[in-house]
Protein backbone atom coordinates (compact mmCIF):
# COMPACT_ATOMS: atom_id res chain seq x y z
CA UNK A 1 0.00 0.00 0.00
CA UNK A 2 1.47 3.50 -0.86
CA UNK A 3 1.54 6.24 1.62
CA UNK A 4 -1.40 7.93 0.24
CA UNK A 5 -3.72 4.90 1.15
CA UNK A 6 -2.15 4.67 4.58
CA UNK A 7 -3.26 8.42 5.17
CA UNK A 8 -4.64 9.16 8.53
CA UNK A 9 -7.61 10.90 9.17
CA UNK A 10 -8.30 12.20 12.31
CA UNK A 11 -12.41 11.83 13.33
CA UNK A 12 -13.18 14.59 16.14
CA UNK A 13 -16.59 15.84 17.21
CA UNK A 14 -14.82 18.95 16.46
CA UNK A 15 -13.70 18.30 13.00
CA UNK A 16 -17.83 17.37 12.46
CA UNK A 17 -18.90 20.36 13.60
CA UNK A 18 -16.51 22.64 12.05
CA UNK A 19 -17.95 26.24 10.76
CA UNK A 20 -16.54 24.61 7.35
CA UNK A 21 -19.45 22.16 7.29
CA UNK A 22 -21.81 24.26 7.83
CA UNK A 23 -20.29 26.48 5.19
CA UNK A 24 -20.93 23.58 2.74
CA UNK A 25 -24.25 22.74 3.71
CA UNK A 26 -25.76 26.18 3.78
CA UNK A 27 -23.90 27.55 0.31
CA UNK A 28 -24.98 24.29 -1.31
CA UNK A 29 -28.49 24.01 0.52
CA UNK A 30 -27.31 20.50 0.70
CA UNK A 31 -28.44 18.06 3.71
CA UNK A 32 -24.67 16.14 3.65
CA UNK A 33 -26.38 13.26 6.33
CA UNK A 34 -28.30 12.61 3.92
CA UNK A 35 -25.88 10.41 1.60
CA UNK A 36 -25.49 6.68 2.36
CA UNK A 37 -22.85 6.17 0.14
CA UNK A 38 -24.15 4.13 -2.39
CA UNK A 39 -21.47 5.52 -4.74
CA UNK A 40 -23.83 5.95 -7.70
CA UNK A 41 -22.76 9.17 -8.42
CA UNK A 42 -19.05 8.13 -8.59
CA UNK A 43 -20.13 5.36 -10.76
CA UNK A 44 -21.69 7.51 -13.30
CA UNK A 45 -18.91 10.68 -13.28
CA UNK A 46 -17.25 11.34 -16.37
CA UNK A 47 -14.45 12.63 -14.42
CA UNK A 48 -13.10 10.67 -11.86
CA UNK A 49 -10.36 8.56 -14.41
CA UNK A 50 -8.78 12.42 -13.16
CA UNK A 51 -10.29 12.66 -9.47
CA UNK A 52 -7.67 12.08 -6.31
CA UNK A 53 -10.72 12.25 -3.93
CA UNK A 54 -14.33 11.01 -5.55
CA UNK A 55 -17.55 12.75 -5.42
CA UNK A 56 -19.41 9.48 -2.81
CA UNK A 57 -16.05 10.04 -1.02
CA UNK A 58 -16.18 14.28 -0.93
CA UNK A 59 -19.35 14.00 0.40
CA UNK A 60 -17.99 11.44 3.16
CA UNK A 61 -15.10 13.64 3.81
CA UNK A 62 -17.54 16.53 4.25
CA UNK A 63 -20.03 14.50 6.31
CA UNK A 64 -16.71 13.87 8.49
CA UNK A 65 -15.59 17.72 8.14
CA UNK A 66 -11.75 16.92 6.78
CA UNK A 67 -11.57 20.63 5.56
CA UNK A 68 -8.20 20.89 4.60
CA UNK A 69 -8.51 17.37 2.61
CA UNK A 70 -11.42 18.43 0.03
CA UNK A 71 -9.59 22.46 -0.11
CA UNK A 72 -6.78 20.94 -1.76
CA UNK A 73 -8.14 18.33 -3.28
CA UNK A 74 -7.62 17.82 -7.08
CA UNK A 75 -11.14 16.31 -8.07
CA UNK A 76 -13.44 20.01 -7.47
CA UNK A 77 -11.23 21.89 -10.24
CA UNK A 78 -11.64 18.73 -12.45
CA UNK A 79 -16.12 18.48 -11.74
CA UNK A 80 -17.11 20.64 -14.66
CA UNK A 81 -20.77 20.52 -12.85
CA UNK A 82 -22.19 18.61 -15.62
CA UNK A 83 -24.89 17.36 -13.43
CA UNK A 84 -24.95 13.39 -13.98
CA UNK A 85 -23.95 12.83 -10.38
CA UNK A 86 -27.32 14.98 -9.64
CA UNK A 87 -29.68 13.19 -11.97
CA UNK A 88 -28.74 9.68 -10.66
CA UNK A 89 -28.38 10.33 -6.92
CA UNK A 90 -30.78 7.73 -5.31
CA UNK A 91 -31.46 10.33 -2.07
CA UNK A 92 -31.87 13.28 -4.59
CA UNK A 93 -29.06 14.91 -3.24
CA UNK A 94 -27.05 17.80 -5.57
CA UNK A 95 -23.97 16.41 -5.28
CA UNK A 96 -22.83 18.89 -7.81
CA UNK A 97 -23.69 22.01 -5.62
CA UNK A 98 -21.85 20.38 -2.81
CA UNK A 99 -18.49 20.63 -5.12
CA UNK A 100 -19.64 24.43 -6.08
CA UNK A 101 -19.99 25.05 -2.43
CA UNK A 102 -16.19 24.11 -1.56
CA UNK A 103 -14.80 25.72 -4.54
CA UNK A 104 -16.62 29.14 -3.20
CA UNK A 105 -15.29 28.41 0.00
CA UNK A 106 -11.64 28.98 -1.92
CA UNK A 107 -12.75 31.71 -4.46
CA UNK A 108 -14.35 33.85 -2.21
CA UNK A 109 -10.68 34.17 0.24
CA UNK A 110 -9.72 35.15 -3.54
CA UNK A 111 -8.01 31.95 -4.17
CA UNK A 112 -8.00 31.93 -8.09
CA UNK A 113 -7.86 28.66 -9.65
CA UNK A 114 -6.91 30.01 -13.08
CA UNK A 115 -5.20 33.14 -14.25
CA UNK A 116 -5.14 33.61 -18.03
CA UNK A 117 -2.30 35.79 -18.13
CA UNK A 118 -0.04 32.79 -17.51
CA UNK A 119 -1.97 31.55 -20.87
CA UNK A 120 0.02 32.29 -23.99
CA UNK A 121 -1.60 33.92 -26.62
CA UNK A 122 -1.71 30.62 -28.68
CA UNK A 123 -2.99 28.84 -25.67
CA UNK A 124 -5.73 31.24 -25.57
CA UNK A 125 -6.17 31.76 -29.21
CA UNK A 126 -9.18 29.95 -31.00
CA UNK A 127 -11.26 29.36 -27.84
CA UNK A 128 -14.58 30.88 -27.92
CA UNK A 129 -16.06 33.32 -25.73
CA UNK A 130 -18.43 30.65 -24.13
CA UNK A 131 -15.25 28.75 -22.95
CA UNK A 132 -13.70 32.03 -21.36
CA UNK A 133 -16.67 33.46 -19.32
CA UNK A 134 -18.04 29.99 -18.15
CA UNK A 135 -14.09 29.31 -17.11
CA UNK A 136 -13.68 32.68 -15.00
CA UNK A 137 -17.42 32.45 -13.53
CA UNK A 138 -15.96 28.57 -12.44
CA UNK A 139 -12.49 29.37 -11.29
CA UNK A 140 -12.35 32.46 -10.10
CA UNK A 141 -13.55 35.11 -7.87
CA UNK B 1 -45.43 32.64 -36.65
CA UNK B 2 -42.95 35.45 -35.04
CA UNK B 3 -40.37 34.99 -32.29
CA UNK B 4 -38.49 36.64 -29.78
CA UNK B 5 -34.53 35.24 -30.05
CA UNK B 6 -31.85 35.65 -27.64
CA UNK B 7 -28.39 34.51 -29.54
CA UNK B 8 -25.50 35.15 -26.61
CA UNK B 9 -21.92 35.51 -27.13
CA UNK B 10 -20.52 33.10 -29.11
CA UNK B 11 -23.44 32.93 -31.75
CA UNK B 12 -22.27 35.75 -33.08
CA UNK B 13 -18.76 34.99 -33.86
CA UNK B 14 -17.50 30.94 -33.32
CA UNK B 15 -20.63 29.65 -33.76
CA UNK B 16 -21.92 32.08 -36.92
CA UNK B 17 -22.32 28.55 -38.19
CA UNK B 18 -25.13 27.82 -35.55
CA UNK B 19 -26.88 31.09 -36.23
CA UNK B 20 -27.03 31.47 -39.81
CA UNK B 21 -27.94 28.05 -40.57
CA UNK B 22 -30.80 28.26 -38.20
CA UNK B 23 -31.69 31.98 -39.40
CA UNK B 24 -31.76 30.18 -42.68
CA UNK B 25 -34.04 27.15 -41.65
CA UNK B 26 -36.32 29.17 -39.34
CA UNK B 27 -37.03 31.20 -42.72
CA UNK B 28 -37.97 28.44 -44.83
CA UNK B 29 -40.55 26.84 -42.06
CA UNK B 30 -41.97 30.09 -42.17
CA UNK B 31 -40.86 31.39 -39.04
CA UNK B 32 -39.91 34.78 -38.18
CA UNK B 33 -37.15 35.86 -35.81
CA UNK B 34 -36.76 38.87 -33.98
CA UNK B 35 -33.12 39.15 -32.46
CA UNK B 36 -33.75 40.73 -28.83
CA UNK B 37 -32.62 44.04 -28.48
CA UNK B 38 -30.12 44.87 -26.30
CA UNK B 39 -29.44 41.75 -24.98
CA UNK B 40 -26.24 40.81 -22.58
CA UNK B 41 -24.06 37.96 -21.73
CA UNK B 42 -26.27 34.95 -19.39
CA UNK B 43 -23.37 34.35 -17.97
CA UNK B 44 -22.81 31.06 -19.30
CA UNK B 45 -23.10 29.09 -16.44
CA UNK B 46 -25.94 29.16 -13.78
CA UNK B 47 -24.60 30.08 -10.66
CA UNK B 48 -24.81 27.28 -7.93
CA UNK B 49 -24.21 28.93 -4.88
CA UNK B 50 -27.63 29.26 -2.26
CA UNK B 51 -26.65 32.68 -0.97
CA UNK B 52 -25.53 34.00 -4.83
CA UNK B 53 -28.26 36.28 -6.07
CA UNK B 54 -25.58 38.71 -8.29
CA UNK B 55 -25.49 36.19 -11.08
CA UNK B 56 -29.08 35.84 -11.49
CA UNK B 57 -29.41 39.42 -12.49
CA UNK B 58 -27.61 39.24 -15.88
CA UNK B 59 -30.40 36.20 -16.93
CA UNK B 60 -33.31 38.18 -15.84
CA UNK B 61 -32.46 41.07 -17.45
CA UNK B 62 -32.50 39.37 -20.20
CA UNK B 63 -36.37 38.46 -19.66
CA UNK B 64 -37.19 42.00 -19.06
CA UNK B 65 -35.56 42.83 -22.79
CA UNK B 66 -38.42 40.13 -23.97
CA UNK B 67 -40.78 42.00 -21.93
CA UNK B 68 -40.23 45.11 -23.40
CA UNK B 69 -40.13 43.50 -27.25
CA UNK B 70 -44.00 42.70 -26.02
CA UNK B 71 -43.22 38.98 -26.24
CA UNK B 72 -44.27 36.07 -23.78
CA UNK B 73 -41.49 33.82 -25.09
CA UNK B 74 -37.49 33.96 -25.62
CA UNK B 75 -35.82 31.34 -28.19
CA UNK B 76 -32.06 30.45 -27.47
CA UNK B 77 -29.69 28.28 -29.31
CA UNK B 78 -26.96 27.85 -27.53
CA UNK B 79 -27.56 24.93 -24.58
CA UNK B 80 -25.49 26.90 -21.85
CA UNK B 81 -27.76 29.97 -23.03
CA UNK B 82 -30.90 28.07 -22.49
CA UNK B 83 -29.74 26.39 -18.97
CA UNK B 84 -28.56 29.19 -17.57
CA UNK B 85 -31.67 31.38 -18.58
CA UNK B 86 -34.61 28.86 -17.63
CA UNK B 87 -32.86 28.15 -14.59
CA UNK B 88 -32.39 31.43 -13.64
CA UNK B 89 -36.32 32.03 -14.95
CA UNK B 90 -37.29 28.55 -12.16
CA UNK B 91 -35.36 29.81 -9.55
CA UNK B 92 -37.08 33.70 -9.07
CA UNK B 93 -40.59 31.73 -10.05
CA UNK B 94 -40.05 29.28 -6.56
CA UNK B 95 -38.26 32.48 -4.71
CA UNK B 96 -40.21 35.75 -4.72
CA UNK B 97 -38.37 37.12 -2.61
CA UNK B 98 -34.85 36.62 -4.43
CA UNK B 99 -36.65 37.93 -7.48
CA UNK B 100 -38.06 41.22 -5.86
CA UNK B 101 -34.37 41.70 -4.63
CA UNK B 102 -33.43 41.28 -8.26
CA UNK B 103 -35.53 43.75 -9.40
CA UNK B 104 -34.90 46.03 -6.70
CA UNK B 105 -31.07 45.54 -7.93
CA UNK B 106 -32.43 46.58 -11.50
CA UNK B 107 -34.54 49.87 -10.29
CA UNK B 108 -33.79 51.62 -13.20
CA UNK B 109 -35.17 49.40 -15.27
CA UNK B 110 -38.92 50.48 -16.55
CA UNK B 111 -40.42 46.47 -16.13
CA UNK B 112 -40.48 44.76 -12.59
CA UNK B 113 -40.01 41.13 -13.83
CA UNK B 114 -43.07 38.79 -12.52
CA UNK B 115 -41.57 35.59 -13.85
CA UNK B 116 -44.10 35.27 -16.55
CA UNK B 117 -41.43 34.70 -19.46
CA UNK B 118 -41.02 31.24 -21.19
CA UNK B 119 -37.38 29.91 -21.88
CA UNK B 120 -37.80 27.46 -25.14
CA UNK B 121 -34.89 26.05 -27.07
CA UNK B 122 -35.38 26.17 -30.64
CA UNK B 123 -35.58 22.22 -30.69
CA UNK B 124 -38.73 23.02 -28.39
CA UNK B 125 -40.11 25.49 -31.08
CA UNK B 126 -38.84 22.64 -33.79
CA UNK B 127 -41.26 19.52 -32.30
CA UNK B 128 -43.70 21.91 -30.34
CA UNK B 129 -44.86 24.05 -32.48
CA UNK B 130 -43.70 23.85 -35.81
CA UNK B 131 -44.13 20.26 -35.73
CA UNK B 132 -41.55 17.63 -36.94
CA UNK B 133 -44.24 16.11 -38.87
CA UNK B 134 -44.88 19.16 -40.89
CA UNK B 135 -40.61 19.78 -40.98
CA UNK B 136 -40.84 16.59 -43.13
CA UNK B 137 -43.57 18.08 -45.66
CA UNK B 138 -40.40 20.89 -46.19
CA UNK B 139 -37.51 18.52 -46.73
CA UNK B 140 -36.08 19.23 -50.07
CA UNK B 141 -32.76 17.02 -49.86
CA UNK B 142 -33.46 14.01 -47.15
CA UNK B 143 -30.04 12.94 -45.97
CA UNK B 144 -30.39 9.35 -46.97
CA UNK B 145 -27.61 7.43 -45.70
CA UNK B 146 -26.08 10.11 -43.58
CA UNK B 147 -25.21 8.32 -40.61
CA UNK B 148 -25.58 11.16 -37.61
CA UNK B 149 -24.72 10.27 -34.18
CA UNK B 150 -26.65 12.64 -32.33
CA UNK B 151 -24.84 14.45 -28.76
CA UNK B 152 -27.12 16.46 -26.40
CA UNK B 153 -23.84 17.05 -24.12
CA UNK B 154 -25.03 18.17 -20.37
CA UNK B 155 -27.16 21.09 -20.43
CA UNK B 156 -30.19 20.35 -22.59
CA UNK B 157 -31.20 17.52 -20.44
CA UNK B 158 -29.95 18.54 -17.21
CA UNK B 159 -31.18 18.94 -14.65
CA UNK B 160 -33.88 17.16 -15.43
CA UNK B 161 -36.70 20.08 -13.95
CA UNK B 162 -35.03 21.96 -17.12
CA UNK B 163 -34.25 19.63 -19.40
CA UNK B 164 -36.20 19.65 -22.40
CA UNK B 165 -36.26 15.54 -22.56
CA UNK B 166 -35.29 12.45 -21.03
CA UNK B 167 -32.80 12.98 -18.68
CA UNK B 168 -30.77 9.73 -19.68
CA UNK B 169 -32.13 9.03 -22.85
CA UNK B 170 -33.28 12.04 -24.89
CA UNK B 171 -34.68 11.21 -28.28
CA UNK B 172 -35.58 14.72 -29.93
CA UNK B 173 -32.50 15.06 -31.93
CA UNK B 174 -32.99 11.30 -33.46
CA UNK B 175 -36.40 12.33 -33.95
CA UNK B 176 -35.70 15.07 -35.85
CA UNK B 177 -32.78 14.10 -38.19
CA UNK B 178 -35.25 10.86 -39.09
CA UNK B 179 -37.94 13.26 -40.56
CA UNK B 180 -34.85 14.71 -42.34
CA UNK B 181 -34.23 11.49 -43.54
CA UNK B 182 -30.35 10.63 -42.11
CA UNK B 183 -29.85 7.60 -40.24
CA UNK B 184 -29.56 8.10 -36.63
CA UNK B 185 -26.55 6.04 -34.98
CA UNK B 186 -26.93 4.59 -31.40
CA UNK B 187 -24.85 6.58 -29.15
CA UNK B 188 -24.18 5.40 -25.70
CA UNK B 189 -22.04 8.70 -25.17
CA UNK B 190 -24.96 11.27 -25.72
CA UNK B 191 -24.68 12.49 -22.58
CA UNK B 192 -21.88 12.24 -21.67
CA UNK B 193 -20.26 15.58 -20.76
CA UNK B 194 -17.66 16.75 -22.97
CA UNK B 195 -15.57 18.67 -20.15
CA UNK B 196 -16.73 22.16 -20.89
CA UNK B 197 -14.73 24.97 -19.65
CA UNK B 198 -11.77 22.70 -18.70
CA UNK B 199 -10.74 23.41 -22.21
CA UNK B 200 -9.26 27.08 -21.36
CA UNK B 201 -7.03 25.62 -18.72
CA UNK B 202 -7.00 21.65 -19.00
CA UNK B 203 -7.47 20.81 -22.90
CA UNK B 204 -5.52 17.59 -22.04
CA UNK B 205 -8.76 16.70 -20.16
CA UNK B 206 -10.89 17.52 -22.76
CA UNK B 207 -8.93 15.62 -25.80
CA UNK B 208 -9.45 12.46 -23.71
CA UNK B 209 -13.08 13.00 -23.74
CA UNK B 210 -13.53 13.72 -27.14
CA UNK B 211 -11.63 10.57 -27.89
CA UNK B 212 -14.07 8.32 -25.99
CA UNK B 213 -17.08 10.23 -27.04
CA UNK B 214 -16.05 10.37 -30.80
CA UNK B 215 -15.09 6.84 -31.11
CA UNK B 216 -17.84 5.69 -29.64
CA UNK B 217 -19.92 7.52 -32.54
CA UNK B 218 -17.30 5.85 -35.07
CA UNK B 219 -17.62 2.47 -33.46
CA UNK B 220 -21.62 2.86 -34.39
CA UNK B 221 -20.98 4.03 -37.96
CA UNK B 222 -21.75 7.47 -37.47
CA UNK B 223 -20.57 9.43 -40.40
CA UNK B 224 -21.01 12.90 -38.51
CA UNK B 225 -21.56 13.98 -35.15
CA UNK B 226 -24.97 16.72 -34.29
CA UNK B 227 -24.45 18.95 -31.62
CA UNK B 228 -26.37 21.59 -30.62
CA UNK B 229 -23.83 23.62 -27.69
CA UNK B 230 -21.10 26.00 -29.11
CA UNK B 231 -18.93 24.68 -26.01
CA UNK B 232 -19.31 21.39 -27.10
CA UNK B 233 -19.29 22.01 -30.69
CA UNK B 234 -15.57 23.74 -30.31
CA UNK B 235 -13.96 20.84 -27.61
CA UNK B 236 -15.19 18.17 -30.13
CA UNK B 237 -14.61 20.13 -33.52
CA UNK B 238 -11.32 22.09 -32.93
CA UNK B 239 -10.29 19.88 -29.78
CA UNK B 240 -9.47 17.09 -32.32
CA UNK B 241 -6.15 18.51 -33.16
CA UNK B 242 -5.04 17.57 -29.38
CA UNK B 243 -6.95 14.24 -29.73
CA UNK B 244 -4.77 13.07 -32.93
CA UNK B 245 -1.42 14.00 -30.94
CA UNK B 246 -2.02 11.93 -28.05
CA UNK B 247 -3.81 9.04 -30.13
CA UNK B 248 -2.50 9.24 -33.72
CA UNK B 249 -4.54 6.29 -34.76
CA UNK B 250 -7.57 8.48 -34.22
CA UNK B 251 -9.37 9.78 -37.29
CA UNK B 252 -11.28 12.95 -37.74
CA UNK B 253 -15.21 12.96 -37.87
CA UNK B 254 -17.17 15.89 -38.67
CA UNK B 255 -19.25 17.99 -35.79
CA UNK B 256 -21.87 20.12 -37.49
CA UNK B 257 -25.13 21.63 -35.47
CA UNK B 258 -27.87 20.07 -35.59
CA UNK B 259 -29.34 23.47 -37.42
CA UNK B 260 -26.89 23.02 -40.15
CA UNK B 261 -27.99 19.06 -40.62
CA UNK B 262 -31.89 20.94 -40.94
CA UNK B 263 -30.39 23.46 -43.22
CA UNK B 264 -28.71 21.17 -46.14
CA UNK B 265 -32.18 19.23 -45.81
CA UNK B 266 -34.26 22.46 -46.94
CA UNK B 267 -31.34 23.32 -49.30
CA UNK B 268 -30.30 26.75 -47.58
CA UNK B 269 -27.17 27.64 -49.23
CA UNK B 270 -24.04 26.62 -48.86
CA UNK B 271 -22.83 30.22 -47.20
CA UNK B 272 -25.30 29.82 -44.46
CA UNK B 273 -23.26 26.42 -43.47
CA UNK B 274 -20.34 28.42 -42.63
CA UNK B 275 -17.84 25.50 -43.40
CA UNK B 276 -15.25 27.96 -43.01
CA UNK B 277 -15.63 27.68 -39.43
CA UNK B 278 -15.10 23.94 -38.80
CA UNK B 279 -11.74 22.05 -37.67
CA UNK B 280 -12.50 19.18 -39.54
CA UNK B 281 -14.13 19.83 -42.97
CA UNK B 282 -17.25 18.34 -43.51
CA UNK B 283 -17.52 18.87 -46.99
CA UNK B 284 -15.99 15.29 -48.24
CA UNK B 285 -18.64 13.55 -46.29
CA UNK B 286 -21.16 15.90 -47.74
CA UNK B 287 -19.91 15.47 -50.96
CA UNK B 288 -19.92 11.50 -51.08
CA UNK B 289 -23.12 11.40 -50.19
CA UNK B 290 -24.49 13.98 -52.82
CA UNK B 291 -25.55 16.37 -50.32
CA UNK B 292 -24.11 19.58 -51.41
Amino acid sequence: MNKETLMRINLSKRNIKDPFVVKVEELSGQNLLACYQCGKCSAGCPAVSEMDILPNQIIRYAQLGLKNELLQSKSIWICASCFTCNARCPKGINIAEIIEAIRQILLRKREDHVNLNKLSDAEKGDVPPIAIISNLRKFTS
Amino acid sequence: MKISYYPGCTLKNNAKNFEDSTLCSLKKLGIEVEELPRWNCCGTVFSLATDDLIHHVAPIRNLIRTKESNSEKIMTLCAMCFNTLKRANERVKADPESLEKINDFMYLEKINYEGDVKVLHLLEILRDEVKFENIAKKVVKPLKNLKVANYYGCLLVRPKEIGLDDVENPTILENLTTVLGADPADFPFKTECCASYQTVDKPEIVAERAFQILTSAQSQGADVVAVSCPLCAFNLDHRQKETVKKYPEFKNIPILYFSQILAIALSCPEESLRFDLHFVDPKPILKEKGLI
